[in-house]
């Protein structure tokens, strides 16, 4: 009981995490305090039992006598298979749950281009007069897709579009930067610029090795890889600057590939966005002159 | 495969298939060693089909990619191989008899239906419409194909050393004869593999 | 005797091979010096790691990139991972302890196939050379020691492919020796022995040979095709040419997840050996053990896309591999409850042998833990790639594995050289090692969870004091294997007497003497039914009322 109040003392006043600037942030830290008081009563209670054995059943000076002769007991071993086998089915179920609202459950993309490539039979036969029809088969691997339809292959969040209303916004990654490009303005950005409150959908793909997208404010993170364009959905929440970390070795500057996005507050997102969009920065550049 | 195992000549002669554990014994093992082996070999041809497997459920063929495949001589190929399975057996019931002739004269035919085999293989390579690098296919009919042609090959040279061998009296005997059976279950082993693979890569 | 030698050989064996030290240098055939040589040759390429990742945690001193390069950086990394999995703890947990104590445990004169046993053995020289000549003649391979295309397909290909090429070797060399573990144990077993009386090791080792033999022939496949990638431009797993990156990833893990268990199982069975005989009580619920090790291979076998939760894996995937993963801990769980039974109501000595054991509990329940959580799609998707990770799986395989090769060090060192070590250079080693662990990996945790990813040699300022700490932590590591070595050089030549078994074990390598005959023992095999057959009948000895209901409600 004791080991009981001391884990849930711990996992209320111990703070490992950094600050929580993104709406799914809460419901990791939410898991983080479940594990982390299921951990540390775990831990206490073995390594309380292991102590007291230790110094309890030490053997004295000069007895070579053995200990008692117990093989095993069914009962406690039933038992201790018993209680893992709850614990864990309890944090995986409860970590389901924290997937799901964070929007991890949602299948990615459209449920046809799983099994597209399987029910798509390429058409295209070879020089068949030379053979007996039927005996020359165009092997049936999935054909090249026809139309422009681009496949999401994984992500939190959804296929495009599926958010509406979510602040559309293309990352490219490679080596060794992160390029943000808004549709809405059209113009590349080095750094990402995001509302507070507002859905951002990152669309997301790799030019040339894995990268990873990963915000620890956010407690997100997803891997960028080349030919699989991803989709990442979040809402930010907290207004600041964060660091945009990149989390996947991707050669030798990889620890130096790392950006900020910054979260504003409305109006503050709006005027960014104005600001940058050509035709502006184009108009803003002549004022500049006209001033300076 | 065989040569990884003790040498097979040097064998009391006891010690044979039947001689299980005796108190200071050592009953020979190596068919059991080589089971496991087999196993282990098994598993890297898993891993290719898996890999193919999951490529062809979502890697589209790039446009414009060639990959064809024709099936008269794969065909063709898949008897020949099935059928030297028979004749393998054939050769090792000829020796449970003790008919030595005989059995050399099939084991000569088993390896000739395994070169047949790479010739037919090779045949096929050299009128394939793609080749190795052309695309994601290709490459991986190339792999598996050309991972499965090298046991074979390694089988048919070992068919050719238990021949080889078989023509000294004696070497085999209806109670011993490692080689031929270790060669034997080898080259089953490869077959089913086959049948796998013309399976996966020609017919689905 | 080998009855797989010639006859003639057999009547005369020893004269065959070199005597003396001269025969851990050659091709030996009897499988205690093949044991002694992984040993040996282990703890060289542990020190060679070791160099390896003091010149990581130098490097991370700072925040900048200013001791090593940043490629040179990553060429260590991947080095370290390398040679730490590869050539120390893979091959002396299986190769070292297996060949040296298994013939002993089924009552055999040698292994099953000892040439090929010593064909896997020298496997391993030519292939740690060449790692790490790699680094000095045209660059190590800078990918990792995971080696994901397309980055390993970009680095420069000359130190990937010989990256590839040893690699393969050692699998080669990891495949030889467990079908030879596995034929031992399950053919070679004395008359009359039967598989539920052998000691635990060899249950253990059992089932890792079952994973090393299904899973280790993947990854070489895999690399096969990777090394295609590179040298021959096709394109399996480069999507510039239509390829698929994550396939990569899956066949890799595939096998690489079950080789943590293989870095593992054996370990659960030296543990499970040298406790019973320093707690003088019988190994706690044989049985469950059996089967929580097959369960633990069976579940390893289809865990291993926890990996991968951010590789843009499909949601069902996800949620299953969590699932499967967080079950392992209930096998494992039930080991390391039936190790605390075993020490509760034991005589125990706190010898070094049972300091490193403890310890290993200690770190590797805390490893675990961690382990668990990762296993939580929604945790992992924070800490993945990050310091969390790598503290995670330094508790485990540092913490947990190399605390147990020292504690088998301590409790074999007797049987291999007939000599004692020193207890109170065991015990400075012990603390030295433990605080310096604790001090080095602890923090890291912290590290991760706050935005530290791993594989950087640059990293945010705000970091520097942790990660100085860990630096600490590592240099006292370093400083703790003065008195190993020290100990177990000395003792060699002027350690007390061991006599032929020192610790009263039950086991068959101890009635034997010390070192032990070539054929292991001068007369027949005796026949262990009872290896763990400690301890006075229950009602001699007054537990003060420790039942069972007081163990557990104080436990949880
Ligand atoms: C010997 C090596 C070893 C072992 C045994 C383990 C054991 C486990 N590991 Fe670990 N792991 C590694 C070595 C190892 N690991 C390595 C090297 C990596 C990184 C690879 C890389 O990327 O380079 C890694 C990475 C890794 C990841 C991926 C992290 C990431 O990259 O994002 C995950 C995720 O699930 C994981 C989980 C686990 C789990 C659940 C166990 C379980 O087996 C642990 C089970 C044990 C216990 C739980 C403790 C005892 C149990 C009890 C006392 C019962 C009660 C407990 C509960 C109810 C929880 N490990
Ligand atoms: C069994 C496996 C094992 C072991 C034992 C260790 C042991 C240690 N490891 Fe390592 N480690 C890995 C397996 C292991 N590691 C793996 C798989 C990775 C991932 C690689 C990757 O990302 O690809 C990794 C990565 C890794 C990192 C992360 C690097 C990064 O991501 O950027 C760090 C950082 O601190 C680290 C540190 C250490 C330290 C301080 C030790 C210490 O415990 C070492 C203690 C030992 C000594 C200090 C030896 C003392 C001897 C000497 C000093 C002799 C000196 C001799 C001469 C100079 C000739 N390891
Ligand atoms: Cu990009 Cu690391
Ligand atoms: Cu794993």
């Amino acid at each position: 009981m004791l080991l009981v109040l001391v884990g849930l003392w711990v996992g209320q006043n111990v703070n490992m995490l950094p600050v929580a600037a993104s709406s799914n942030a809460p419901l990791y830290d939410q898991l983080f305090t479940v594990l982390f008081v299921i951990g540390t009563i775990l831990f206490l209670g073995i390594l309380g039992l292991l102590l007291y054995s230790l110094i309890r059943f030490r053997r004295k000076e000069g007895d070579l006598g053995d200990g008692v002769a117990v093989e095993g007991n069914l009962q406690l071993e039933i038992f201790w298979t018993a209680v893992p086998a709850v614990v864990v089915l309890f944090v995986g179920i409860y970590s389901y749950d924290i997937y799901d609202r964070m929007g991890g459950m949602i299948p990615l993309s459209d449920p046809h281009a799983m099994h597209g490539g399987m029910a798509m039979e390429s058409a295209a036969t070879g020089p068949s007069d030379s053979m007996p029809p039927g005996m020359v088969m165009a092997a049936n691997v999935p054909s090249a897709v026809e139309g422009a339809e681009v496949r999401t292959w994984g992500g939190i969040g959804g296929s495009p579009g599926s958010s509406s209303g979510a602040l559309p916004v293309d990352v490219t990654a490679l080596q060794f930067a992160f390029l943000f490009h808004y549709p809405e303005g059209d113009f590349i950005s080095g750094e990402l610029h995001v509302k507070a409150g507002q859905q951002v959908e990152l669309r997301m793909e790799a030019r040339d090795v894995i990268h990873a997208f990963w915000v620890p404010e956010f407690r997100l993170k997803q891997d960028v890889i080349p030919g699989q364009p991803t989709i990442l959905t979040f809402t930010p929440t907290r207004a600041g600057s964060y660091p945009i970390v990149c989390a996947e070795l991707c050669g030798p500057y990889h620890g130096g590939m790392r950006s900020t996005v910054v979260v504003h507050e409305p109006d503050a997102f709006d005027a960014w966005l104005d600001q940058n969009r050509p035709a502006t920065v184009a108009s803003a550049a002549s004022g500049l002159s006209a001033t300076g | 495969m065989t040569t990884l195992s003790p040498s097979t000549d040097s064998l009391p002669a006891v010690a044979g298939d039947a001689a299980p554990v005796l108190e200071e014994g050592h009953g020979d093992y190596r068919m059991f060693g080589l089971a496991t082996f087999l196993l282990a070999d098994g598993m890297t041809f898993a891993g290719f089909f898996a890999a193919y497997l999951t490529f062809r459920a979502v890697n589209p063929l790039p446009a414009g990619a060639i990959y064809e495949l024709e099936l008269i001589l794969p065909t063709i190929n898949t008897a020949l191989l099935v059928l030297s399975s028979f004749t393998f057996h054939r050769a090792a019931s000829e020796l449970k008899q003790e008919r030595m002739g005989r059995c050399r004269w099939w084991l000569l035919v088993t390896a000739s239906l395994g070169f047949a085999f790479l010739g037919g293989q090779m045949v096929e390579y050299f009128s394939l419409p793609f080749g190795l690098t052309d695309n994601l296919y290709a490459s991986t009919f190339y792999a598996l194909t050309g991972f499965h042609g090298l046991h074979v090959c390694l089988g048919a040279l070992m068919i050719m050393i238990v021949w080889w061998q078989a023509r000294q009296p004696g070497r085999f005997t209806p109670s011993e004869h490692f080689g031929l059976a270790a060669a034997e279950l080898y080259w089953h082993f490869v077959d089913v593999i086959w049948l796998i693979l013309f399976g996966i890569l020609y017919l689905l | 005797m080998t009855l797989a030698l010639p006859p003639t050989a057999s009547s005369a064996p020893p004269s065959l091979q070199p005597e003396g030290w001269l025969r851990y240098l050659s091709f030996s055939l009897d499988h205690k010096v093949i044991g002694l040589q992984y040993l040996v040759t282990g703890f060289i390429f542990y020190f060679i790691g070791g160099a390896l990742a003091g010149m990581i945690r130098i490097e991370l001193v700072s925040p900048m990139s200013d001791f090593l390069q940043r490629d040179t950086y990553n060429e260590v990394l991947t080095l370290h991972g390398t040679v730490m999995i590869f050539l120390w703890i893979v091959p002396v947990v299986n190769g070292a302890f297996g060949n040296y104590l298994i013939p002993f445990y089924v009552g055999a004169r040698d292994m099953a196939f000892p040439r090929l046993n010593a064909v896997a053995f020298w496997l391993i020289p030519p292939a740690g050379i060449l790692l790490i000549a790699s680094y000095f003649i045209a660059g190590a391979s800078q990918s990792g020691w995971t080696a994901y295309p397309p980055l390993s397909l970009t680095t420069p290909a000359a130190g990937q492919v010989v990256w590839i090429l040893s690699v393969l070797l050692l699998g080669g060399s990891s495949i030889f020796g467990g079908i030879n573990f596995i034929a031992t144990v399950l053919k070679m077993r004395r008359p009359g022995l039967k598989m539920m009386q052998l000691p635990m090791y060899c249950w253990a080792m059992l089932g890792t040979s079952f994973l090393v033999v299904l899973a280790t022939p993947v990854l070489a496949g895999t690399l096969v095709l990777l090394s295609f990638d590179i040298l021959a431009h096709t394109g399996f797993f480069n999507p510039a040419l239509g390829g698929n990156a994550v396939v990569y990833q899956h066949l890799f893990w595939f096998y690489s997840h079950p080789a943590v268990y293989i870095m593992v199982l054996p370990a659960f069975g030296l543990v499970s050996e040298i406790l019973p005989v320093h707690a003088r009580k019988p190994l706690f619920g044989y049985t469950t053990m059996v089967y929580s090790i097959l369960g633990i291979v069976f579940l390893g076998l289809i865990v291993w896309a926890h990996h991968m939760f951010t590789s843009a894996t499909p949601p069902w995937m996800r949620l299953f591999f969590t699932i499967a993963t967080a079950f392992i801990a209930v096998p494992t769980g039930i080991k390391f409850f039936n190790w605390l039974a075993t020490l509760w109501g034991g005589k125990i000595a706190l010898n070094s042998a049972m300091l490193f054991s403890c310890a290993f509990i200690v770190h590797f329940v805390f490893g675990g833990i961690t382990g668990v959580a990762l296993a939580q799609v929604p945790f992992d998707i924070h800490v993945h790639d990050t310091y969390f990770v790598v503290a995670h799986f330094h508790y485990i395989v540092y913490g947990g594995t190399v605390f147990v090769v020292f504690a088998s060090l301590y409790h074999w060192y007797p049987k291999f050289t007939g000599r004692m070590l020193n207890e109170d250079m065991g015990r400075l080693h012990f603390t030295l090692t433990f605080i310096g662990f604790n001090l080095c990996f602890a923090p890291q945790h912290w590290l991760g969870l706050n935005g530290m990813p791993r594989r950087v040699a640059e990293y945010d300022p705000q970091f520097t004091l942790v990660n100085q700490i860990s630096s600490v932590g590592a240099l006292l590591m370093a400083i703790s294997t003065l008195p190993l070595l020290i100990n177990v050089i000395w003792s060699a030549f002027r350690g007390p007497m061991a006599g032929d078994n020192p610790w009263n074990a039950l086991t068959p390598e101890w009635l034997t003497s010390s070192p032990p005959p070539v054929e292991n023992w001068k007369g027949p095999a005796p026949l262990v039914t009872h290896p763990y057959g400690y301890g006075v009948p229950e009602g001699q000895i007054d537990l003060k009322g420790a039942s069972g209901k007081e163990l557990w409600t104080s436990g949880s």
